[in-house]
């Protein structure tokens, strides 16, 4: 039975405030977009209306890491990329997912030389390794669906009483 | 008079003392020469009126790996007014890796030096700003020598630390 059938004869329903709490955070994944270089182009091309990743809650792109909880990592992280990538993984808000897109960012694709970092797993946690290169917005837009398919396994206890990482001061001068 | 005998009339009017080597190889022509005379030649292609070499189009370096001069500087210099492009080479060995910096006669030569610093390991004197231009600066090491591995020198460049 539908929930509005249900909704429309008995009024009520039950569930678990774990499930809601999952079930509201997998509906409104709002992805940091760090595109770096060449699958940009298809991880914009998944936000038009075409493939329209906004049937999956995702339309928000954030530019700022801060009102953002799933990073999509596109592109080619070079060595010197690689601190600014963390740097904006940090000062995402926890529970947050990161979608490693292509296969430069998963393993460091074609890249096989002394720049390009050998996939982000070096250094940064890894939720969805997504093949292709580019892959096609349908792909990106599965890797979502998984995204979510694992965040609604989750319960609202595995987000509690973690302590806050110590974040190293930077100076700037 | 073809572009040869043309470039080659003039740097030995101008430059009698200097040593010229002139070749041309599928219509491309090359210039030769020792590399304290790099600042002189090259101002003097840009500003004569019949020559005109007023763009830069690239400064790179070839590394010969066994050759006694190790390395060699060249210059891709463009000429808008005879619509053609000559090719100024020098010999650097290793012992010695300056080269005076061509950068205040084609401002594009700035950055083209670094990136032959940054990849080359080559020294340009006088350069306005000279810094590497891809590597971290604190990087040691000149990637395009072919005593450079591929997959690099593990642990010159810093990672992030991974949390947990
Ligand atoms: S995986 Fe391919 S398309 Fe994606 S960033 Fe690398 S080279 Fe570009």
């Amino acid at each position: 039975m539908g929930l509005e059938a249900k909704l429309k004869q008995d009024g009520f329903f039950t569930s678990t405030v774990d499930a809601l709490v999952a079930w509201a955070r997998k509906s409104a994944v709002w992805p940091m977009p760090m595109g770096i270089s060449c699958c940009a182009i298809e991880m914009m091309a998944s936000g038009d209306p075409r493939y329209d990743i906004a049937r999956f809650g995702s339309e928000v792109m954030r530019f700022t890491p801060r009102q953002s909880d799933c990073m999509i990592v596109a592109g080619t992280v070079t060595y010197k990329m690689s601190h600014v990538v963390k740097k904006i993984y940090d000062q995402m808000p926890a529970p947050k997912w990161v979608i490693a897109m292509g296969a430069c960012t998963s393993s460091g694709g074609m890249y096989r030389s002394y720049p390009v970092v050998q996939g982000i797993d070096q250094f940064m946690p890894v939720d969805i390794y997504l093949a292709g290169c580019p892959p096609r917005p349908d792909n990106l837009l599965n890797a979502l669906m998984q995204i979510q398919e694992k965040i609604g396994r989750t319960k609202a206890r595995d987000f509690q009483d973690r302590p806050l990482p110590e974040l190293p001061v930077i100076q700037n001068n | 008079m073809d572009l040869k005998e043309l470039v080659t009339y003039k740097l030995k009017e101008k430059f009698p003392e200097v040593e010229f080597d002139i070749t041309d190889y599928k219509e491309q022509l090359a210039v030769t020469f020792d590399k304290k005379n790099i600042v002189n030649v090259a101002s003097f292609l840009k500003d004569d009126p019949d020559l005109q070499f007023k763009l830069c189009e690239d400064v790179t370096a070839i590394d010969w790996a066994r050759r006694k001069n190790r390395f060699a500087v060249v210059y891709h210099i463009f000429s808008l007014k005879l619509n053609s492009r000559i090719r100024l080479k020098s010999d650097v060995d290793e012992s010695d890796l300056s080269v005076d910096s061509v950068a205040f006669v084609w401002k594009t030569a700035d950055w083209h030096e670094r990136e032959t610093y940054d990849m080359y390991g080559i020294i340009f004197n006088n350069h306005p700003d000279f810094r590497r231009m891809y590597m971290p600066e604190e990087f040691e090491y000149y990637p395009l020598r072919k005593d450079f591995p591929l997959m690099g020198i593990p642990g010159s460049l810093p990672l992030p630390k991974k949390d947990e």
